[in-house]
C-alpha cells in the first residue's frame, strides 16, 4: 500500500510540474540565456549571466525595444552537452524564445548549435571559443545562425606565439595543457604551429588529465629543458596550481596563457605569478567605456568587479539587442521565422559597440578585434598593451 | 490466506503483454501526433528510454548477478563511439538499415569489451571487482580521449568531440530498443541461465557445488549487461549527434548505479521506474532552477532512509499476474487457477 501511495505521489508531483509553464505574452520578446551557472566552470557562467542581464535590464528600464520588454528565460546546463540540448529544446518548445545567448562552454555550445541551425534560431555566445561552434570543418558549412563575441581558440594561440617571439624574444617554449579539453588543445595546437613559423623551438609538450592536482612530474621535465616561456592554455584553477608547482620545481620561465587565465590571481601567489602574460578580450579599467561598465556592474552586483566573461556577456547582449531592434524596426512579429532571419541578418552586418570593442563579423561569424595582453604584476592583472 | 487468481497459459501471456505494449506505444503516437508530446517532451522520453536501458542492463549485473561493476559508462562509451563512427561512414545505406546495423555493431563491440574485461575482473569479488571495473571504465574513457593524438590519426577526435553523427534516434527506435532489451533480460532470467545467475547471487559456493559453472554464467551475464549498455550508447550517439569522452566519466557510471539502487536491486520495474524519475526530475524541476539539485539529492536520501532496499525492493511487476488477479477477483472462481509462482 505504501508503495502505491509513493508511486501516486511521484506521478502527481511530476504532472503538477509538467502542468506549469507555457504562458504566451505578445508584449515581450523572449530571449534564452543558457550556460553553466553550477558545476566546475560556474564562475564563467555566472559572470556571463550577470553581464548579459545587466544590459537587458538596462534596456528594459529604458522602456524596452519598441515598447516591448525583453523577457529572459534562464536555464542552467551544468556545462553538459545533453543538458544544454534539452534545456535549449525546452526554451524553443515550451517558452518560445526568439533568440539565444549561450551556451558558455564550447562543448555545450556546439551541441546546441546542432539543434539551432536547422530551425534557424539566432544564437550568440559570449564565450564559446571553439572554431567548430560557427564552422563545421568536415562538411565545410558555416552555421549562419551562430555568432560569438569572443576570440576563437586558434587565434589566441597564434597571438601568444607571436607575442612571445616579438615582445619577449623567446627562442624556446614549453607547453602544458589538459589533454581532455577542447579549449586547451585548440590553443596549444595553434601555439605550437605558430611557434614553428616564428622560429621558436617547442622543447617540451606535456599533457595532463582533467582533475589532476599534481603537475610536478610534467613540470620537472619542463624545468630540465629550461625554456624561455611556458604556455599554459588551461582554465584558471589549473593554471594557478601549475604556476605554483612550477616555481617549486624550479621553472623560472615566463608563463603565458589564454583568456581562461582571468582571475588566476585568486589561485596562485603574487610572487609566483609575477611577470606572466595572458591574452584576453578585456582589460579592467583600461577605457572609459569599461570604467562605466565596471561602475554599473558594481552597483548591480554588490560591488563585485566584473571579469572578462561578464564583459563579453554584456557585449553579446548588446549585439543581440541591436539586432532585435533592427528586426522590430521591420515591424515583424517576435518568434516568427522571418523575425529570426531578420535578427540573424542584422547580427551578420552588425556595427554594434560593446564594452570591449566595436563589433563586426568575418566570413566565419567570428568577431574582428584586437587582443588585449594582460600582465600579472604584484598580484594584480593589469593591462599591458593591445596586440 | 493466499490470493486466488486465474492462471493464464503461456502463449496467451505473450499475446497480452504484446498487446499492452502496443497500446502504450499507440498512446504515445496519438499524443505526439496530437501535439501534446512536443519535440522537447519526446527528447526527454528518448533520454528516459536510454537511461532505462542503462539501468536494466546494469541491474542484470548488479541486481541479478549480485556483483558491483562501476564501469558501466565505459561500455556505453564503447557502444556510442562504435555506432557513431559507423553512422558517419554509412551514409549510403538506407536510414532504417543503418540504424539497425549501428545498434547491432554497438552491442557486439561493447559485448566484446565486456568479455575482455569480464574475464579477469569477474575472478574478483565485492570491492575488488568494483575497483577493477572502475579502472577499466576510466581506461576506456582515457583511451577514447587520447588515442588520436598518440597514434596520430582521426578516429575518435578526442577532446574535440566526434561530431556530425546523424541524429537518427527517434522515439520509436528508443521505444523498440527498450522493449527488446527488457524482453530479452526478462526471458533470460526466467530461463535456466537466469536461474543459474540468481543462484550465484544467493550463494556462489552452494551454486558451484550444485554443478553450476559460475565463471561461465558470471561472464555471460556481464557480457549481456555490457552489450545492452552498448545499445544505450548507440541510441545516445544518435540522440546527441556529438560525442565527447567527458560524457562517459566515472560519474556517469555512478548515475546509472544510483538508478539501479534507487529502483531496487534485482527489480526490473524498479530500474525502469527510477530511470524515469531520475531522468525526468531534473528537467521537470527546471522552473525551480537552483533548487532542482537539492530536490534530486533529497529524493535519493529520503528513499535510502525510508526504503533502503530501493523503491521496489526485489519485487517485479507482472502484467499477466495483475490481469490474472483481476480476472480471479471478478469471477471469484479459482477452478482454472493454479497459484502463479512468478
Amino acid at each position: 500500500m505504501k508503495r502505491i501511495i509513493a508511486l501516486v505521489l511521484v506521478l502527481v508531483l511530476t504532472l503538477a510540474v509538467v502542468g506549469c509553464g507555457g504562458k504566451d505574452k505578445d508584449s515581450s520578446i523572449k530571449v534564452g540565456l543558457l550556460g553553466c551557472i553550477t558545476g566546475d566552470y560556474a564562475q564563467y557562467g555566472v559572470a556571463v549571466f550577470n553581464g548579459a542581464k545587466l544590459y537587458i535590464n538596462k534596456v528594459n528600464a529604458e522602456g524596452g525595444i519598441n515598447g516591448k520588454k525583453i523577457e529572459l528565460i534562464e536555464y542552467d546546463d551544468k556545462g553538459d552537452s545533453t543538458e544544454a540540448v534539452n534545456a535549449f529544446t525546452r526554451m524553443v518548445d515550451n517558452d518560445g524564445i526568439t533568440a539565444l545567448i549561450g551556451s558558455v562552454l564550447s562543448g555545450a555550445s556546439i551541441a546546441v548549435v546542432g539543434e539551432a541551425y536547422p530551425i534557424g534560431m539566432p544564437v550568440i555566445s559570449a564565450s564559446a571559443t571553439a572554431a567548430a561552434f560557427t564552422y563545421n570543418e568536415e562538411t565545410d558549412t558555416v552555421y549562419s545562425n551562430a555568432f560569438r563575441v569572443c576570440f576563437i581558440d586558434p587565434f589566441q594561440g597564434e597571438k601568444m606565439a607571436q607575442f612571445a617571439a616579438e615582445k619577449l624574444d623567446a627562442k624556446t617554449a614549453a607547453v602544458i595543457y589538459e589533454t581532455g579539453n577542447d579549449y586547451a588543445v585548440g590553443l596549444k595546437d595553434a601555439f605550437v604551429k605558430e611557434c614553428a613559423e616564428q622560429g621558436i623551438t617547442v622543447v617540451a609538450d606535456e599533457g595532463y588529465s582533467k582533475g589532476d592536482k599534481d603537475f610536478r612530474s610534467q613540470l620537472t621535465n619542463i624545468a630540465a629543458k629550461e625554456p624561455d616561456v611556458v604556455f599554459s592554455p588551461n582554465y584558471y584553477e589549473d593554471d594557478g596550481m601549475i604556476v605554483t608547482q612550477a616555481r617549486q620545481v624550479g621553472v623560472t620561465a615566463t608563463f603565458l596563457g589564454g583568456d581562461g587565465w582571468a582571475r588566476v590571481t585568486e589561485y596562485a601567489s603574487a610572487a609566483d605569478l609575477e611577470g606572466s602574460y595572458y591574452c584576453s578580450s578585456y582589460a579592467a579599467s583600461s577605457t572609459d567605456a569599461i570604467k562605466e561598465f565596471e561602475a554599473e556592474y558594481a552597483e548591480a552586483y554588490n560591488g563585485e568587479a566584473p571579469s572578462m566573461f561578464a564583459a563579453l556577456g554584456y557585449d553579446a547582449a548588446v549585439v543581440l539587442v541591436d539586432a532585435l531592434k533592427a528586426a522590430e524596426a521591420k515591424k515583424l512579429k517576435a518568434g516568427t521565422d522571418d523575425y529570426k532571419a531578420a535578427v540573424i541578418d542584422a547580427m551578420k552586418n552588425t556595427s554594434s559597440v560593446g564594452v570591449t570593442s566595436k563589433y563586426s563579423f568575418d566570413e566565419f561569424n567570428n568577431p574582428i578585434k584586437d587582443a588585449v595582453i594582460i600582465k600579472v604584476e604584484n598580484g594584480n592583472e593589469v593591462f599591458a598593451q593591445m596586440f | 490466506m493466499k490470493k486466488k487468481m486465474v492462471h493464464i497459459p503461456m502463449p496467451w501471456r505473450y499475446v497480452i503483454n504484446a498487446a499492452a505494449i502496443a497500446v502504450i506505444f499507440l498512446i504515445f503516437m496519438v499524443l505526439s501526433s496530437a501535439g501534446v508530446i512536443t519535440n522537447y517532451y519526446s527528447k526527454i522520453l528518448m533520454l528516459i528510454g536510454i537511461n532505462m536501458i542503462l539501468a536494466v542492463s546494469l541491474n542484470l549485473a548488479t541486481g541479478y548477478l549480485g556483483q558491483l561493476p562501476l564501469g558501466h559508462a565505459g561500455f556505453m562509451a564503447v557502444g556510442a563511439y562504435a555506432s557513431g563512427i559507423f553512422m558517419r561512414t554509412a551514409s549510403g545505406l538506407p536510414t532504417g538499415l543503418a540504424v539497425l546495423l549501428s545498434i547491432i555493431i554497438a552491442a557486439v563491440v561493447a559485448g566484446i569489451f565486456g568479455f575482455l574485461i569480464g574475464i579477469p575482473a569477474l575472478r574478483l569479488k565485492g570491492d575488488y571487482l568494483a575497483i577493477i571495473t572502475l579502472g577499466f571504465g576510466e581506461i576506456i574513457r582515457v583511451v577514447l580521449l587520447n588515442i588520436d593524438s598518440v597514434l596520430g590519426f582521426n578516429f575518435t577526435y578526442g577532446a574535440a568531440s566526434l561530431k556530425n553523427i546523424p541524429k537518427t534516434t527517434t522515439f520509436t527506435v528508443t521505444f523498440l530498443c527498450v522493449v527488446v532489451v527488457c524482453f530479452f533480460i526478462h526471458t533470460m532470467m526466467k530461463s535456466r541461465q537466469g536461474r543459474a545467475i540468481l543462484s550465484i547471487r544467493e550463494n556462489e559456493i552452494a551454486a558451484e557445488s550444485c554443478g553450476i559453472k559460475t565463471t561461465y554464467y558470471k561472464t555471460m551475464a556481464f557480457v549481456a549487461s555490457a552489450a545492452f549498455a552498448g545499445v544505450a550508447g548507440s541510441l545516445y550517439a544518435g540522440y546527441l549527434g556529438i560525442l565527447n569522452p567527458a560524457n562517459f566519466g566515472f560519474m556517469k557510471s555512478i548515475e546509472i548505479l544510483v538508478m539501479v539502487v534507487l529502483g531496487g536491486m534485482g527489480s526490473m520495474i524498479g530500474s525502469l521506474l527510477s530511470a524515469t524519475v531520475l531522468s525526468a526530475l531534473p528537467e521537470m524541476l527546471r522552473a525551480f532552477s537552483d533548487y532542482r539539485m537539492v530536490a534530486y539529492s533529497l529524493l535519493l536520501i529520503l528513499v535510502m532512509i525510508f526504503k533502503p532496499s530501493g523503491l521496489m525492493g526485489t519485487y517485479d511487476f507482472s502484467f499477466t499476474r495483475l490481469f490474472g488477479g483481476l480476472l480471479g477477483k471478478k469471477t471469484g472462481d479459482s477452478t482454472v487457477g493454479k497459484e502463479s509462482g512468478e
